[in-house]
């Protein structure tokens, strides 16, 4: 068995919706381990995005434990909490989420600018990741002169920018067509097979297929923690 | 926390990351700024004009003074002036017929100012009288001053050619005369009017020298708003009874060659005066003393007149008046300056406040990536003091054209003081601070989750 490099303990996220109570995880207990290809499932508003958001220290539990590579987080400070996003976390969002105004180097280049790596380094490093996303001809360019796919591979290049422990997808391909979203998912399976642990929320079960383990959420519970070889 | 934070607080330790960050967020700073470039600009306007204008305004205001000083200057800070005023009761009866009209400075006065006095070092009695002045053909209406020697370092006026008379020549009273400024080319269209002659009446005098001009501004034409009344005031110290130009011939001369009464022929009737001296200049040894003195006389001309025939003008009053004034125009500057930097700084707040909404998801996909809610307000922060001291700077430059285009075309002086510009530009950095905070708090307190989730 591998190293548990992230666990949750009985973790509960309540929201207040006016005056109204809305609880969207309800004691979730999970443990992650390296190089992990997981896919997170179930039906809208059970709580997915809660439970990626926790676990990429975005967000804070309500209730329960967070402990991140050896360490509880659930109750950090918010400056810890963002240098711990921006040296253990990757993300990739369903709308990519990218800095309009900057090319696609710079943005590639955002976590290690927050890490103060020095330009140099930086640039090295997003030249390389941007040649591994297959996107080396487009340095320069502007994200609205990218398709989707592009796009989306920009945001997985920025996402690996600081060699994170965990890479969380929310939705990654939920925007884009099945070409450009198997590219993804090509991607996402060469990082997988580098040993990158790797936590996807996904509504499609073809693209749950290539996940080792798929972790059932409904009403803010786990249903169902299925590993596969 | 361990391996990975001590490299990193070693680096910020050595502050290479933190000078490197501020050049990058600047860059990028710019480079937002760039992206919104109508947007930026009419922002700034507001900073712009507020700068420009606390500049312009004090290189006029400086201008104005400068001149207002200058002309009070030459007229001796250590110095008293006794003018004869015509009493305006005397002014009203003119129109009856061969009424001589007797008021003013008598030589009683002058002798009984240097006996009470003992802290007055010399007088200067001057007589003035209008005359025509010819040369062959060409005629010039003149003030003649009837003077002593001690005129020039007296009023701070000298000969710019030839000389002035001497002592001898005013005991002997013989014809010799300087010219003022300006007057040979008149009297003189061709050849140098040194040793040649001009006629006033009767009377041939020989010309012996040439007057500089009186100040920058003779007779104070261009004194508009500040400093209006002790520039006016100056002025009628300066000139006579307003003839354009002036002519200066000894004081002894004069009294004889004219005698003490002035026959005038105006529109019919005749009227005529009777005026010992028009002026006299007392010079105060000590500066301190020039108040007491200034009191003393007064006293001393007001039991002896029973008319109110003269004025007394004292420039060192007339020069803290102008202090006084110019006090109050900065105020009032400075009052104008603060409320349209405010206006601008609370227009850029504003802007700010919107970019902040406006990029709410930059924020938020910022955070995600790791950024502490500093480097948020940095960002937003340097982003504001860009774009004000941009303004600033627009504004400096704008301050500085301003006022020489002014000169150029209004013939106005102005200066320019050296701090003016860096205090102007200082405090529009200031201003993007103050302004730029609120917004920058703003976007560095919004939660990260919402933040990614905004449309
Ligand atoms: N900031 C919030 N304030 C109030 N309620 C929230 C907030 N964020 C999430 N919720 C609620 O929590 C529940 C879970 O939301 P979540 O976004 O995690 O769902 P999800 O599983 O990601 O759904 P989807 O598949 O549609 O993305 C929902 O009922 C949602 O309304
Ligand atoms: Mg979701």
């Amino acid at each position: 068995m591998a190293d548990i490099i992230a666990q949750i303990v009985e973790v509960r996220k309540r929201y207040m919706m006016g005056l109204v109570e809305v609880e969207a995880l309800r004691g979730v207990s999970l443990d992650f381990r390296q190089g992990e290809y997981i896919t997170i499932m179930g039906p809208s508003g059970c709580g997915k995005s809660t439970l990626l958001n926790l676990l990429g220290c975005l967000d804070r539990p309500t209730d329960g434990q967070y402990i991140l590579g050896g360490e509880d987080v659930s109750t950090l400070d918010d400056d810890t909490l963002s240098s711990i996003r921006g040296k253990r976390i990757g993300f990739v969002f369903q709308s990519y989420n990218l800095i309009q105004q900057l090319n696609v180097l710079e943005n590639i280049e955002v976590p290690l600018y927050y890490q103060g790596r020095p330009d140099e380094e930086a640039r090295a490093i997003a030249t390389e990741l941007a040649v591994r996303v297959g996107l080396g001809e487009r340095l320069e360019h502007r994200p609205y002169e990218l398709s989707g796919g592009q796009q989306q591979r920009v945001a997985v290049a920025r996402a690996l920018a600081n060699d994170p422990l965990i890479i969380l997808a929310d939705e990654p391909t939920g925007n884009l067509d099945s070409t450009s979203g198997s590219d993804i998912l090509g991607v996402f399976d060469e990082l997988h097979r580098q040993g990158k642990t790797l936590i996807m929320v996904t509504h499609s079960d073809e693209v749950s297929e290539r996940a080792q383990r798929v972790i059932r959420l409904r009403d803010g519970k786990v249903e169902r923690d299925e590993r596969r070889n | 926390m361990s391996s990975y934070t001590s490299a990193a607080t070693i680096r910020q330790l050595l502050g290479l990351t933190s000078v490197q960050r501020l050049v990058r967020t600047t860059q990028l700073g710019f480079k937002s700024l760039w992206l919104r470039k109508l947007r930026s600009l009419l922002t700034v306007l507001g900073i712009v004009f507020g700068v420009c204008s606390v500049i312009a305004m004090l290189a006029i205001g400086e201008g104005l003074s400068y001149e207002a000083q200058e002309q009070i200057r030459r007229l001796g800070s250590n110095n008293i002036i006794v003018r004869s005023v015509k009493p305006p009761e005397e002014r009203r009866t003119t129109s009856e017929r061969s009424y001589v009209v007797e008021y003013g400075i008598t030589y009683e006065d002058i002798n009984r100012i240097k006996l009470t006095i003992p802290s007055v070092e010399i007088l200067v009695p001057s007589r003035n009288i209008r005359k025509d002045v010819w040369n062959g053909v060409h005629r010039v209406d003149c003030d003649v001053v009837g003077t002593v020697p001690w005129y020039q370092e007296m009023r701070n006026h000298h000969v710019e050619r030839g000389r002035f008379f001497t002592e001898e020549e005013l005991a002997s009273s013989v014809n010799v005369c300087v010219l003022g400024h300006g007057l040979p080319a008149s009297l003189f269209p061709i050849d140098d009017p040194i040793g040649k002659t001009v006629r006033i009446d009767g009377d041939y005098y020989q010309v012996i020298g040439v007057m500089e001009p009186k100040s920058r501004q003779a007779g104070g034409s261009s004194s508009s708003g500040f400093g209006e009344q002790t520039n006016q005031e100056a002025a009628k110290a300066n000139s006579g009874s307003g003839a354009p130009f002036e002519m200066y011939i000894p004081l002894n001369a004069a009294k004889n060659r004219f005698g003490e009464t002035i026959v005038q022929r105006s529109s019919g009737s005749f009227s005529a005066e009777r005026v010992e001296l028009h002026e006299a200049t007392v010079k105060v040894k000590n500066i301190d003393d020039v108040v007491e003195t200034w009191h003393i006389i007064a006293d001393l001309m007001s039991r002896n007149h029973k008319k109110q025939d003269y004025d007394i003008i004292v420039p060192l009053d007339l020069l803290r008046q102008a202090e006084r004034t110019k006090r109050i125009f900065n105020i009032v500057l400075g009052a104008i300056a603060a409320i349209s930097l405010l206006v601008g700084g609370i227009g850029i707040m504003n802007i700010m406040l919107a970019t902040v909404t406006e990029r709410t998801r930059e924020i938020g996909i910022r955070r995600a990536l790791g950024a502490k809610k500093r480097d948020i307000v940095m960002q937003f922060l340097i982003e504001t003091v860009l774009l004000s001291a941009t303004g600033g700077v627009i504004g400096v430059a704008l301050g500085l054209a301003i006022p020489q285009i002014i000169s150029y075309f209004a013939e106005l002086k102005t200066i320019i003081a050296f701090w003016s510009p860096i205090v102007a530009f200082t405090i529009s950095g200031v201003v993007g601070i103050i302004f730029g905070i609120y917004p920058a708090m703003r976007a560095a307190n919004m939660d990260p989750v919402e933040a990614l989730r905004h449309e």
